[in-house]
């Protein structure tokens, strides 16, 4: 047990008696402190539990798919030098029927990889069951993204559409793959996990089932350490270019490790960004609360240096009331944060789907964020504790000197005139401390952006969803076929029951070529004059493709460095790999990923086909869809719908549930910032000026009055900080705009007046009721007091 | 005899202090009539600065009543007050209490504004003698100069009575007696009742009356018939 000395119980003393600003100051510190713990907990536990995961089930570096090889050429790849390990696959789509579903699901069945212990490559780690024997045809393992979402558990079954023919997979396993972490199906802009799913078969039964036996169409390889990556897939496409090769690619193109860590990017920004804003106020608010506590403790620290106490001695005194403090806050957010951290990341796990090695990182994180606190404590408080250190004993003992005023320079350019006196009272006591007056404005604003940022982001997000699904998207459901198809599938599925309108697409993944620039993308050939899915420009405005040309993102075209007039070469990547040059006929403002769009007839021409199509958008008869489902259940060349509802009701529900949590974590966060502002300011304004304040009482001010001129201070700080809040907000937000622009998809800028109002308004009333808890302390003034002796 | 302006009857007052009960005055009665300027003489703790704050309408009695011409004061509580001091009462404090953030005459001004019929502020510093001095801050003036303009303020609004509380208890000889010269000026040219408390007896000389207090009670009451001009004063 530590001896408190009588040095310590002064300060405990201190410290209750001024326990609203020190309340207001931890609070601040806990804010920073719980964002920092709470976000890098999540940071450091995605982070390695992606990068533990990727080696310990070796995830592979680079991917190629292709129509059919013959398994000899899997050793001339796996000779290719750099490449350190090799598999080849089979990786099938198929038509999914799955228990409790009316309409068909998607998935993908892939050939087992080969246990670590055999070298395999992105090995599966088994969550629940066994795997299925080997030759298997009728057993297979299961994502656990797909099986959760279906409850699905091991000796369930679901039901398949195999080379054209329904077949029943029976689940023994359930596992997870560093693939497929973040389970995205072809045509999703949000994971569907109930309607995409990712099997795993036996080699030799999948083979079988699919006529490659000794042969594959997939792969995927390691690559030994410091080995250029292109240069490996340039020399995969040469090998492959023979056998339907449609593009090697590495993990940058890799969609799963694409989200996961533009996520991982993401969220360690954050990360850092957060807990700095709230240490440097946090710490802004202790060096007023101290250096205001050494102004007033004057002649204590007098006496204490008379009585033989150093410098040193009295500096150390009140750093341990800024440590006292900071302590309390940094106790108080790391017990809030670690919470936090594990709402958050039990919310990542419902959409990345890997193990989460909750490594030991609680201490670490802890200990980091108490270090943090302290480190903002001392850098606000040692200027405070350094200046009783040096005062002089004799001088401290007498009361101060009347603090020097002057008229600045707005009052010689004439606002003088215009300001009766307790206005000047106002101006010249803020002018007399500019740089307070600029911290507390700049706090107020930051408060604001906060909010601002925040709801900008998800009025961003929304504006996202409601472009492609009440815009670009206007469909029932987007029917996929297992491959082209002639226009007859497409006359064939206008005659079904329940199908009310068709209109049919044709995607291709493509590679467009700007001299050496080089980008994979998706080209969707769309129906001239289509209604259901339309190609929409930033704004709002239908775009008609013309008959010959090609389309691009705004993102694309960035990245290929073209714009519109330029021609580029365009390489389908299926079939006979047709590459063509094209007119860019226009650049479209559309926040989601690499598409290009081009007339149907004209992606048509380009693959050398007919009139064909690889699916069609339907609208569909609302009381005959249970019917329609099955029986486009039934058919073996449809692969899969996406239904737009659907998706759109699990974007919003993904959107409420992480973003609310933000965004009400947020708010207080701002509240906490406002608040400890506000209340300290006025805290410290009417420990200044109480006795002034008193006096006016005395001379006949009413309460009101005196409040007017106590808060008016704040009132002006906060005044010109919100709207400097609006712009700083706008700034940020176009500045996160930039930063949260990935390779798939790019955050709208999206900044309505309701946002900047409900900010502004949600800090003013922080403010306000904060200045309200500081004046009601008027009355108990003590105005006999003033009367008599000086402080 | 006029009729008195401030009347107190029986006036009593108890504080508690911590568990402590204090006796500060103890029926007091006593009253002030138009145009005077009385010296309330006693050591600390006699309860003269109690039967200020009571008479400027800081405090209220715990027991008794004290009127303000047809007015019973302390009731009605703090607004009421409050309008009182601004009304009617001019406060004059030891240590002068002028806002460090306005000029002379701006605090002068900060009570006019508020102020049924007041004077002009510059004419307010123009009595007390601090005409060239109406744009210094605060702390560009002596205790002496400061004092003065707190003087100014306290008429500027045409007070009924000004309260002062020590007026010199801060400043030096020659700088008091300027102070007292400017009370005593406001006092013969407006006819403000003017009430002084001091523990400095050669006031007493300058006064029509003389109040001496102790332990809370009003021990003498001592009538002046020739009031020495403040400038013969000597302490």
């Amino acid at each position: 047990m530590v001896k408190l000395g009588a040095l310590d119980w002064k300060l405990l003393r201190d410290a209750w008696h001024m326990r609203g600003q020190i309340l207001a100051c931890a609070l601040v510190v806990a804010g920073g402190i719980n964002s920092y713990v709470s976000l890098s907990t999540v940071n450091r536990t995605l982070a390695t539990s992606q990068a533990r995961f990727y080696e310990e089930h070796r995830f592979a570096d680079v991917f190629a798919n292709l129509v059919r090889a013959p398994e000899t050429l899997g050793q001339s790849l796996a000779a290719i030098p750099g490449v350190a390990a090799l598999e080849t696959r089979v990786n099938v789509k198929v038509s999914l029927d799955v228990p409790g579903l009316n309409e068909p699901a998607r998935g993908r069945i892939l050939s087992l990889p080969r246990d670590i212990g055999s070298g395999g490559i992105n090995a599966l780690h088994l969550l629940r069951g066994r795997m299925p024997p080997p030759g298997s045809q009728h057993e297979v393992v299961a994502s656990q993204s797909f099986a959760w979402s279906n409850r699905l558990e091991p000796g369930d079954s679901v039901r398949a559409v195999i080379n054209g023919r329904y077949q029943t997979l029976r689940i023994a396993g359930i596992a997870v793959s560093p693939e497929f972490i973040y389970a995205l199906g072809p045509g999703q802009i949000v994971p569907d996990n109930r309607r995409y799913g990712v099997l795993w078969m036996d080699r030799k039964g999948l083979a079988a089932a699919y006529d490659m036996e000794g042969a594959f169409n997939d792969v995927a390889a390691r690559l030994a350490p410091g080995v250029r990556t292109s240069t490996v897939l340039g020399e995969m496409d040469r090998l492959l270019s023979g056998y339907g090769g449609i593009g090697a690619f590495d993990r940058e193109d890799q969609l799963s490790h694409r989200f996961l860590s533009d996520e991982v990017s993401q969220n360690r920004t954050m990360a850092r960004i957060l807990p700095t804003i709230f240490l440097i106020v946090g710490a802004f608010l202790l060096y007023t609360v101290l250096a205001r506590l050494v102004q007033l403790q004057r002649s204590q620290v007098g006496l204490l240096k008379a009585f033989g106490y150093s410098g040193a001695e009295i500096a150390w005194h009140y750093l341990k009331l800024a440590f006292l403090i900071s302590l309390i806050g940094a106790a108080l957010g790391v017990v809030t944060g670690l919470p936090l951290a594990r709402t958050m990341i039990a919310l990542y796990g419902e959409y990345y789907f890997f193990p989460l090695y909750q490594e030991n990182i609680l201490l670490q994180v802890s200990a980091t964020g108490v270090a943090l606190a302290l480190f903002a404590a001392a850098f606000g408080a040692v200027p405070a504790a350094l200046r009783a250190a040096r005062l002089p004993p004799a001088e401290s003992m007498r009361p101060e000197a009347p603090p020097r005023f002057h008229a600045g320079f707005l009052e010689r350019w004439g606002l003088r005139r215009a300001l009766r006196p307790a206005g000047r009272m106002l101006v010249r006591n803020l002018a007399r401390r500019p740089l307070r007056f600029a911290a507390n404005v700049t706090g107020i604003a930051v408060a604001v952006a906060l909010l601002v940022l925040m709801t900008a982001m998800l009025d961003g997000i929304n504006q996202l969803v409601d472009w492609q699904f009440k815009h670009v998207q206007r469909d029932d459901v987007q029917l996929i076929l297992t491959e082209p198809r002639e226009r007859a599938a497409l006359d064939s599925l206008r005659g079904m029951d329940g199908v009310l309108q068709a209109e049919p697409f044709r995607l291709a993944g493509v590679r467009l070529h700007n001299g050496y620039k080089l980008k994979r993308g998706l080209l969707f050939g769309v129906e001239p004059g289509a209604s259901m899915r339309r190609v929409i420009d930033g704004a709002g405005r239908a775009v008609e493709l013309p008959p010959e040309g090609i389309v691009l993102t705004d993102l694309f075209a960035r990245v290929l460095g073209v714009k519109a007039g330029d021609t580029i070469e365009v390489e389908v990547m299926e079939g006979r790999h047709p590459r063509e040059p094209m007119l860019v006929s226009g650049i479209v403002d559309e926040p989601i990923g690499f598409a290009a769009y081009i007339a149907r007839p004209a992606a048509n021409r380009l693959m050398r086909e007919g009139d064909v199509l690889t699916g069609a958008y339907l609208q569909v008869d609302e009381a005959r869809r249970l019917t329609l489902f099955e029986r486009l259940k039934a058919l073996p060349r449809v692969e899969g719908a996406n239904l737009r509802e659907v998706a759109y009701v699990q974007f919003r529900a993904m959107i409420d549930r992480s973003v609310g949590i933000m965004i009400s974590v947020n708010l207080l966060f701002a509240w906490i910032i406002a608040f400890g502002l506000v209340y300290n300011g006025a805290r410290i304004a009417l420990s200044e000026r109480g006795y002034e304040l008193a006096t006016l009482r005395v001379l006949g001010f009413t309460e009101r009055e005196t409040a007017g001129m106590l808060l008016g201070e704040q009132a002006t700080v906060t005044g010109v900080g919100l709207p400097l809040g609006a712009a700083l907000g706008i700034g940020l937000t176009m500045y996160f705009v930039w930063l949260l622009t990935t390779q798939l998809w790019r955050m709208p800028y999206v900044m309505t007046g309701a946002n900047l109002l409900g900010a502004v308004a949600a800090i003013a009333f922080a403010a306000a009721a904060s200045g309200a808890a500081v004046a009601w302390r008027l009355r108990h003034l003590d105005l006999v007091g003033a009367l008599k002796a000086r402080e | 005899m006029p009729e008195a302006v401030f009347r107190m009857r029986g006036v009593s007052k108890v504080y508690h202090v911590g568990d402590v009960e204090v006796v500060a005055l103890q029926d007091v009665s006593l009253e002030l009539f138009p145009g005077e300027f009385v010296v309330l003489l006693g050591p600390s703790g006699s309860g003269k600065s109690t039967l200020l704050n009571i008479l400027g309408g800081l405090d209220t009695p715990t027991t008794g009543r004290v009127d303000y011409l047809d007015h019973e004061l302390g009731r009605g509580g703090d607004a009421v007050l409050t309008r009182f001091r601004r009304e009617h009462v001019g406060f004059v404090f030891q240590f002068y209490n002028l806002i460090p953030s306005l000029t002379a005459v701006e605090n002068v001004a900060l009570v006019t504004e508020i102020a049924a019929n007041p004077m002009d502020p510059h004419e307010a510093l123009a009595l007390v003698g601090l005409s060239g001095r109406a744009e210094h801050f605060p702390a560009q003036l002596s205790g002496g100069e400061q004092q003065r303009v707190a003087i100014a303020r306290a008429i500027a609004k045409r007070p009924d009575v000004l309260l002062c509380d020590e007026p010199t208890g801060a400043l030096d000889v020659a700088t008091g007696r300027l102070v007292l010269e400017a009370l005593d000026r406001v006092n013969r040219e407006l006819g403000t009742i003017t009430a002084v408390i001091t523990h400095n007896a050669s006031i007493a000389a300058m006064g029509n009356r003389v109040i001496r207090m102790s332990s809370g009670r009003v021990v003498e009451v001592q009538p002046n018939a020739k009031r020495l001009p403040a400038s013969r004063l000597e302490w």
